[in-house]
């Protein structure tokens, strides 16, 4: 049985490997809406692969359109290197989790999981021997003979989950499939998911909107908006290495500072910002014009805060003044106001016990700003 | 919900239910009056029902009739008024959906004597022409009955399909199971209580129906509702209160039977979803 | 070797089974075409067909043979087709006051029950939304439990009651005043409607009060509006589809209605519905009747497709 990918091992990067899933110029238009535009995607054999956006960004459309219940207007999908755009989705080697679980309501848990293996006329004892180990891992086996109302949100999960995996298909796909549970089994859930996936080697496509449970699960992420994939990459490339401020955006929270490359060394750039005034000096070097405008963005962690200055002033670093402070017992996260109008968001952990119940750092005190020459990211658009 | 508002609110309410069913419980009352007059009370006494059980057999012939027709209508118009709500919920687009559309809720809003007239012309045209229906009575009304009924199962069809999440549709679908499959395994069984309240309505509005009924029927088929009506339009008659008494009682006690079950249903639903969330 | 019995026997089996293939064929991929084609067809045959059937006997002449009426297309001596349209039908509507007083009569009754059943069932139905939910299963169950006994002895219950000596003359009496004389006038023929038809005013209005925010009316009261004015200014407004959902239920049928003119209403009444009937029935003269038909149809068909619109919105908004 295969493994999940070792991280090590990073299909995406090997020139000669062999994409598991090829959506090729795939568009899919709902009269004048475009909800899918023209998108490429390679997905590699026991991937994680997350469809991440906000409502409406086409994300949905394009699952539908991996399972078949939406033929692409344009486009083809390759499945195992199998052209699969105008298979129905009864003929396809893929299944699929429903946001809602979508558990047929009138079946027993046992009757649910065993319809995909009757409908393809599996033997009777096959079914039952098969039915028992499925039930037997998602630990069910005690629920066999319910009804699906007659069960918990988890329970109903994992009813779900197990209906879909019995075929043994070459893709899962889940939307959402954890938005029904609450935060606590949220968390849980995922690792379980996680697990399973790994043990059993089945390339998984997922659909959230949820950020964090994209960074947790994935292997490599796909962040999307109005229907085109605005960067992939694994979960830390897409923090770490946002390709746009819409990305930077979307995942996580980042500092957008606007300004001119002032110099463009081999190993260093120079981004002088005016609001607020500072020089950004960033550690390597990029294919980019001088005094072109582009966008310098920090992440709220990367930023350290302090009462003394930091030894050099004049560049990756800023004064200003604590306007707000939310202490959430770990972390502190500071709003700090530069100038009259700008807010920096810095979060910072709480190493140390504050002395006589006095925070470090209080309200309306003037601070310095400042971050390592690795930590801003430069953005073009 | 301020003092005034709530007592007019509960005057309306006993004004509302007190309109409803004195009439009934007079007519009830009455049909155990010894007079022959029906509005001067002469005593008490089951005589009219003696009467009615023992010496009215062109009643009971009616009865049987009217149970004929309900049924054979109540059977066809759920098949043929649950294919018609699939076809405009789950089919999109098709040629000629406008027409259909309009055609399947135009009987619930047209006037009975228009249905009834237009109804009887072509039956008669059809029998000059091709000979067939070669008489107007049980064929006739049947067909009458089950042309109106099946748009209210259409509309009921209709509500619950859109209702119906179609996620369960496609799940079946991606599980392997082809359309029509999914129709026989998920939809229908899904559309079940659906179409039971489609088939009891069908059933109640046919046995109710006397405009159209009187329209289609012929020399030798007399409904129950045509054969009340032609004794009640000269007047009041002591033995049609008392079968009234028995067709309201029958009605009332399985309206009442129904409730109750599809109540304990929803209390057993609500204590199963409990227990399972404590688990 | 096998002999010829079972060779047949075998033979069949195949035909049987070839059958039976191409049945299952036939459904697997024409069910679609077979759904939709059954009650279309029904209904073409037997709701569509029948209507040119009565525009085209309103065209024709009452004759006394059977049936009474004139064909509209006959054949003149030489082989030649006419169409004889004759509109004097419609024409005879029209001149004659009878017809003309009857429709405006109906229209106006009609609209006078809807008025009647929307003041008595608006309180109901508000009643009922806003009580809780035992008290509420029980008035929806009392509200819905008459329309599923026969209307036609509901109708004939009210005669006992308006009778001159039913009980409604026998308190007045008892109470030392004039019996009234209440069968076969206006008055019973408002009540007959009203009692039939409020149930259908009632649940469209609780059905779409259901749906409604009720938090907007603690809302507009927070903001300061006193209650005459929250009702006039979000309740009423709100609860508009309902109304006129209903209203519909009640006008469109009434305006037709047969039985409870002929019953309660007698010859003082004249409703379009009764003369229709009795033109067709009595006087046998169905030129005439399919013409009143054609008109009264006229007269609602603007009410009947404001319905279906309300009923497709409702449809699809679910």
């Amino acid at each position: 049985m295969s493994q999940q990918i070792d991280y090590n091992d990073r299909p995406w990067l090997d020139p000669d490997a062999e994409p598991f899933i090829k959506v090729q110029s795939v568009s899919k238009h709902f009269g004048d809406f475009t909800a899918v535009d023209s998108v490429d995607l390679e997905i590699y054999k026991g991937e994680l692969f997350c469809l991440l956006g906000g409502s409406g960004c086409g994300k949905t459309t394009l699952l539908r359109m991996l399972a078949g219940f939406e033929t692409p207007s344009s486009g083809s999908i390759l499945i195992d290197g199998i052209n699969m755009t105008d298979v129905p989705p009864y003929e396809r080697p893929v299944n699929m989790m429903f946001q809602s679980y979508a558990l047929f309501p009138h079946m027993t848990v046992e009757n649910n999981v065993a319809y995909g293996l009757k409908r393809d006329g599996v033997a009777k004892m096959e079914i039952a021997q098969r039915v028992e180990e499925m039930l037997a891992m998602v630990e069910l086996t005690q629920f066999r003979k319910r009804k699906p109302h007659q069960l918990s949100g988890g329970q109903r999960q994992r009813v779900a989950l197990a209906r879909a995996l019995i075929k043994q298909p070459k893709m899962l796909l889940l939307d959402e499939p954890l938005a029904a549970l609450d935060k606590r089994l949220r968390e849980q859930t995922q690792y379980e998911l996680m697990n399973l996936q790994e043990k059993l080697g089945v390339t998984f496509v997922v659909v959230t909107h949820d950020q964090e449970e994209a960074m947790t699960l994935s292997t490599r992420i796909a962040v999307m908006d109005v229907g085109r994939f605005q960067q992939i990459g694994t979960p830390t490339e897409i923090y770490e290495f946002p390709n746009s401020r819409l990305v930077a955006n979307f995942i996580g929270n980042a500092n957008m500072f606007e300004g001119r490359v002032s110099e463009n060394g081999t190993d260093h750039v120079v981004v002088e910002s005016k609001d607020p005034a500072c020089n950004f000096y960033i550690d390597h070097g990029m294919s980019i014009q001088e005094g072109s405008k582009v966008w310098v963005a920090v992440r709220p962690e990367k930023i350290k805060i302090s009462k003394q200055p930091p030894g050099e002033t004049s560049t990756n670093s800023i004064k200003g003044m604590v306007g707000d402070i939310g202490y959430l017992g770990g972390t502190s996260t500071y709003r700090v106001l530069i100038g009259d109008q700008r807010i920096v968001e810095i979060t910072s952990p709480n190493l140390n016990r504050p002395k006589d119940g006095n925070p470090p750092i209080d309200w309306d005190e003037e601070v310095y700003l400042s971050w390592e020459p690795s930590s801003p990211v430069v953005l073009t658009k | 919900m301020n003092a005034r508002l709530s007592t007019f609110l509960i005057t309306s309410v006993c004004f509302v239910i007190a309109f409803l069913y004195v009439p009934i419980f007079m007519l009830i009352a009455y049909s155990f009056n010894y007079s022959k007059l029906v509005p001067v009370w002469g005593g008490f006494s089951v005589r009219w029902y003696e009467k009615l059980f023992f010496d009215s057999p062109e009643i009971w012939e009616a009865v049987v009739l009217s149970l004929k027709i309900a049924t054979v209508n109540a059977c066809f118009a759920t098949i043929l008024g649950t294919l018609a709500g699939l076809a405009l919920v789950r089919f999109g687009h098709f040629r000629g959906r406008t027409l259909f559309t309009g055609m399947i809720s135009a009987p619930l809003v047209m006037p009975e004597v228009i249905t009834g007239l237009s109804l009887l012309l072509l039956f008669i045209w059809l029998q000059n022409s091709v000979g067939w229906p070669n008489e107007r009575g049980f064929t006739t009304i049947t067909i009458a009955h089950i042309t109106f009924s099946m748009a209210y199962v259409a509309v009921i069809i209709q509500s619950r399909l859109a209702g119906m999440a179609q996620d369960l549709e496609e799940a079946a679908q991606d599980l392997g199971a082809k359309p029509l499959r999914v129709l026989i395994d998920i939809t229908l069984p899904l559309l079940a209580p659906g179409m039971l309240a489609g088939w009891l309505l069908s059933f109640t509005l046919s046995l109710d129906d006397l405009v159209i009924a009187s329209f289609v029927t012929g020399p030798g088929a007399t409904t129950l509702p045509i054969l009340i009506y032609s004794r009640v339009r000269l007047g009041l008659r002591p033995d049609i209160n008392a079968l009234a008494t028995i067709i309201i009682l029958v009605v009332a006690i399985g309206v009442l039977l129904a409730a109750w079950i599809m109540f304990r249903q929803q209390k057993q639903r609500e204590l199963e979803l409990n227990m399972s969330e404590e688990t | 070797m096998s002999t010829p019995a079972e060779t047949v026997v075998a033979e069949q089996t195949t035909t049987q089974d070839r059958l039976v293939h191409r049945l299952t064929h036939f459904l697997q991929y024409h069910w679609r075409t077979l759904v939709l084609l059954v009650p279309f067809l029904w209904l073409l045959l037997f709701f569509l067909a029948p209507f040119f059937f009565v525009l085209k006997i309103s065209l024709a002449e009452y004759t006394l043979k059977s049936p009474p009426y004139t064909d509209l297309i006959q054949w003149a001596d030489e082989g030649v087709m006419q169409i004889r349209i004759v509109v004097d039908n419609f024409a005879y509507l029209w001149d004659d006051d009878l017809y003309v007083n009857t429709y405006l009569s109906s229209v106006k009754i009609s609209t006078i029950s809807t008025i009647l059943c929307l003041l008595i069932g608006y309180p109901m139905a508000y009643a009922i939304v806003r009580s809780n939910h035992t008290t509420k299963h029980i008035l929806l169950m009392l509200v819905i439990l008459p329309f599923w006994t026969s209307f036609l002895l509901r109708v004939y219950a009210w005669m006992g009651l308006l009778n001159d000596q039913g009980l409604i003359n026998d308190i007045l009496t008892g109470m030392g005043f004039e019996p009234l004389r209440m069968m076969y006038t206006h008055f019973a023929v408002y009540v007959g409607i009203v009692y039939t038809y409020v149930p259908f005013m009632i649940l469209p209005l609780y059905a779409n009060m259901e749906k409604l925010d009720w938090t907007l009316l603690e809302a507009a009261a927070d903001l300061g509006a006193k209650p005459m004015t929250t009702f006039f200014t979000v309740t009423l407004p709100m609860t508009l589809p309902g109304i006129i959902a209903g209203s519909l239920l009640v006008f469109i049928p009434a305006t037709g209605e047969y039985v409870i003119p002929d019953l309660l209403g007698g010859g003082n009444v004249l409703m379009i519905g009764r003369v229709l009937y009795n033109e067709f029935h009595q006087n046998i003269d169905w030129p005439v009747a399919s013409a009143v038909a054609i008109a009264l149809l006229l007269v609602l068909v603007i009410p009947m497709m404001l319905y279906q619109h309300i009923q497709a919105k409702e449809v699809e908004s679910q």
